[in-house]
């Protein structure tokens, strides 16, 4: 199970979140000159890391809001907590 | 290479079982060959049976990093049933499932395939009306399908609670006949036999690293046991499927979660069915060993860790519990997860990519042990002939820009 540390409430338990998958896919500003090829992009595909993750997560039966977190989907570990619209955090090697 | 048969049984018993020949060989890896499958779980082993088998391509290999089955071929709770509810679904498991029927006799394995239906329940109107619509649209695409009452409920599973008053009671629910369960290593050790036998190199220990290709073309595979030169190679890795298209550059409309099962200790035959529910997310069966066997959800986030969270075992179990109240005391003697992997519209990936000669066959998720038989049979096609079979080719990935996605949501239920 994890420990997930909202910045707002600190560490709780998984169940109480729910996550948004994938983050830093950004919604297309030019949007009606965009072709079949690049929608399908944006919708669907997605990294799947093997490795570390960058991800969106919402403390839903908390505070309600959202956040980003950095995880290895290897071992489950979380690497960083930070906030949307953040860049991807350095991590120590 | 002995065939099975109660003949043989009966010499080798004479001989106290020591003449049994090995049931597939060991060989060394070629520098070449014809085409590769990565991946020796019961799909990839399915693909180099047919290809070789019924397309004449006898210089092929199955590469797997462990052992075969090891992946959820080998931790599926093996439900079979062709109950989905789009035409194009209806199609390819349907075909499945009719192999499924002779698969024993084709395989000369005993995959144990035991029709003893699978029952689907609602627990509110809207479930019943979503049900029954499923049942009208089985029913016109020749896939069977009834609706079963309280009362034959009982009949066909009397451990199961229909107690109105429960928190979330039974309403009835659908059943196909022809649909059940199989023997999961066993498939993976019969297709593995089989394709053996007609030439086929199985390697285990052998993990693909990376994928040569030059020109957009497909030209070899780089391996732990060495480099391999190929024109053709079909990619069947279920939960790392996104980890093998990153090698080609390629992106899957994939996300890999662990899926748990857990079994009971053995109890003498007490469900004499399979019963799932989307609701209360939890279904059970029993296998011929007496085990219960309890099938859960995915863990909520993307992972590779086959390891499974608790709260999605602790949220099933409450349900089997209600459910079926004589579990409440059973022990669980084993908890497991595989990595599956999860497409948006619940509907697998047989697609040919834009690097020639490099096929995925993908995205089965929570569901795709079903599918094995007419899975391998229509990729074999598709890698054999350079393109798709009539039932794989609404399965490529060019629907996630077209839009035709086969939404399946509700049929792949919770989850099998
Ligand atoms: C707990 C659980 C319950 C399930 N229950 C059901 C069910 O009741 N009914 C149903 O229909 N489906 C069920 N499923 C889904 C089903 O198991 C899968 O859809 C199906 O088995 C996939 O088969 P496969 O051959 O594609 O994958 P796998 O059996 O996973 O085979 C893929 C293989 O690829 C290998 N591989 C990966 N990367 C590499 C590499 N780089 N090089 C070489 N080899 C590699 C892996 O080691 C693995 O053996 C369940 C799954 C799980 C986990
Ligand atoms: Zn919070």
């Amino acid at each position: 199970m994890l420990l997930l540390a909202c910045p707002w409430c600190g560490p709780r338990s998984e169940e109480e979140f729910s996550c948004g998958g994938e983050g830093h896919i950004v919604r297309p500003l030019a949007s009606a000159e965009m072709d079949d090829a690049a929608w399908g992009d944006y919708v669907f595909m997605r990294t799947n890391t093997k490795g570390v993750h960058y991800e969106r997560w919402c403390h839903a039966n908390g505070c309600g809001r959202w956040f980003n977190i950095a995880r290895s989907t290897t071992t489950n570990e979380i690497l960083a907590v930070y906030q949307v619209g953040d860049n991807k955090p350095e991590l120590p090697k | 290479m002995a065939n099975y048969s109660i003949l043989t049984l009966a010499r080798n018993a004479l001989q106290r079982h020591r003449g049994w020949p090995q049931a597939w060989r060991s060989p060394t890896l070629r520098p070449s060959y014809d085409a590769v499958i990565i991946g020796g779980g019961g799909h990839g082993l399915a693909t180099a049976y047919y290809l070789a088998k019924l397309h004449g391509m006898r210089n092929i290999a199955v590469l797997e990093k462990g052992w075969i089955g090891g992946g959820n071929t080998g931790r599926n709770t093996t439900i079979v049933r062709s109950n989905y509810l789009n035409p194009e679904s209806a199609a390819i498991y349907d075909h499945a499932l009719n192999l499924w029927e002779g698969l024993s006799q084709e395989l000369n394995f005993n995959v144990m395939f035991s029709q003893r239906g699978v029952i689907n329940l609602a627990h509110d109107p809207g479930e019943e009306r979503e049900l029954r619509r499923r049942i009208y649209a089985n029913q016109l695409a020749g896939v069977d399908a009834e609706w079963v009452g309280p009362t034959q409920l009982s009949e066909l599973c009397p451990i199961l609670n229909l107690d109105p008053n429960i928190r979330y009671p039974v309403m009835g629910g659908t059943l196909q006949r022809r649909a059940g369960v199989a023997r999961h290593d066993a498939v993976a050790w019969g297709y593995a036999r089989g394709a053996d036998r007609h030439g086929v190199h199985i390697i285990q220990n052998c993990e693909v690293t990376g994928l040569d290709i030059r020109e957009g073309r497909i030209e070899g595979v780089q391996t732990s046991q060495g480099a391999i030169r190929t024109p053709k190679v079909g990619v069947v890795a279920a939960g790392h499927s996104s980890v093998l298209a990153a090698m080609a550059d390629i992106r899957l409309p994939l996300d890999s979660h662990p899926l748990q099962a857990l079994v009971s200790e053995p109890v003498k035959p007490v469900m004499p069915t399979v019963i799932m529910s989307n609701k209360v997310h939890a279904y059970m069966s029993q296998s011929d060993k007496g085990e219960l066997v309890i099938g859960a959800g995915i863990d909520p986030y993307n992972s590779y860790t086959q390891r499974g969270s608790l709260p999605v075992i602790e949220e099933t179990i409450r349900a089997i519990v209600e459910l079926f109240p004589i579990t409440s005391r059973l022990k669980m003697m084993r908890q497991w997860a595989g990595i599956v992997d999860i497409c948006p519209d619940a509907s697998p990936i047989i697609s040919a990519t834009p690097v020639k000669g490099l096929y995925f066959n993908c995205g089965w998720g929570t569901g795709g042990f079903k599918a094995t038989p007419g899975s391998g049979h229509v990729f074999a096609h598709t890698l054999a002939k350079d393109a798709a079979h009539p039932i794989n080719a609404p399965f490529a990935l060019e629907r996630f820009y077209s839009g035709a996605l086969v939404a399946e949501h509700g049929a792949a239920a919770v989850a099998h």
